[in-house]
């Protein structure tokens, strides 16, 4: 229990839910940041009914799953990661970051094969866009705002959760310190978003 | 053993993934359940069961993974804070828009008579 208590905490359970109190204000600015985003897109969509379905259609829908499924396990590691943490049990600990991060990397590189692929099909808006239909511009345009801007979090997120991981393999941190739980909170807000976006993406559209 | 904020958390690893592993299975059954169901013919309802869908992953995410179900009530509050404030931005925003389409919106004109050209909005 000792180390991982600082000023001016008197207790380690208040100080872990101080520090859950204020992960949770700033995931509350992250969320009004996304919900801003698809409030765009639900708009745009209630207006542009026949181009967002025809514009859905176009993304990589078995990427996008595969995805979400990386995602929703990452949580689970991660998950695992902060109440082993918490638990004082280090090996879990460390596995479960390890995961987290590998979990995270495969999500980017699905991510990359899909934009990669999403270029050859000339899907980004502009000069030689593939789809005819004026509202299928704005629909990749919210794609590529919302898809990069979530990864750009991930990259954060990978950023502190590895931070943690040294410092937790070096023993520089003790295992009790809330640090675990807050990165966790805020990597679980991030996967939030993307099983939001996955309906809102690749779904539309599909039913005959 | 339960004491004030929530403070009977696993201790073992084995207590721990019983706690978590449910929850994930839980969760890709109903991802596979909202790939499915995008596919199926529901007359114009996939939108509204594919975002219903995603309500429940989230609720379970947030519930069990990010530790709501402990009974502390100031993260709970700072929680439902963000989903109250983001039910203001949507329903004021897609209040204005049922209320103003016929005159501003891009299909003015098009439409059959009075009507107001919103349609399905999800």
């Amino acid at each position: 229990m000792s180390g991982a208590l600082r000023e001016p905490w008197r207790s380690l359970r208040r100080q872990r839910e101080a520090a859950a109190f204020g992960t949770w204000i700033f995931l509350g600015s992250e969320a009004m940041l996304f919900a801003g985003l698809i409030l765009a897109f639900a708009v745009m969509r209630a207006l542009h009914p026949a181009g967002f379905i025809l514009a859905g259609r176009e993304t990589e829908v078995a990427l996008g799953t595969a995805n979400t499924a990386i995602l929703l396990t990452s949580s689970l590691t991660m998950a695992v990661a902060a109440e082993a943490a918490r638990a004082d049990l280090r090996r879990a600990t460390l596995w479960g970051i390890g995961l987290t991060l590998a979990l995270g990397a495969a999500f980017l590189a699905v991510k990359g094969f899909e934009w990669s692929s999403d270029l050859e099909k000339h899907l980004f808006p502009g000069e030689g866009f593939a789809l005819a239909e004026p509202s299928a511009h704005i629909f990749f345009a919210l794609y590529w705002i919302m898809t990069s801007l979530h990864a750009m979090h991930m990259l954060g997120g990978m950023g502190v959760v590895a931070w943690l991981g040294w410092q937790a393999w070096r023993g520089d941190r003790p295992l009790q310190s809330p640090a675990f739980e807050a990165a966790a909170l805020y990597w679980h807000l991030v996967d939030i978003v993307w099983i939001v976006l996955y309906p809102l993406l690749y779904l539309g559209g599909r039913a005959p | 053993m339960r004491r004030g904020l929530g403070e009977d958390v696993p201790r073992t690893l084995s207590a721990i993934l019983q706690h978590v592993l449910p929850v994930w299975l839980a969760l890709l059954a109903l991802l596979g359940a909202s790939l499915a169901l995008a596919y199926a013919p529901l007359h114009g309802l996939n939108g509204v069961v594919s975002l219903g869908i995603a309500a429940m992953k989230a609720i379970l995410v947030a519930v069990f993974f990010m530790n709501l179900r402990r009974p502390d009530p100031l993260l709970r509050l700072a929680g439902g804070a963000s989903l109250i404030w983001m039910s203001f931005l949507f329903a004021l925003t897609f209040a204005d828009l049922a209320a103003r389409a016929p005159e501003t919106q891009p299909q003015a004109g098009q439409g059959t008579g009075s009507e107001p050209p919103m349609r399905q909005p999800f």
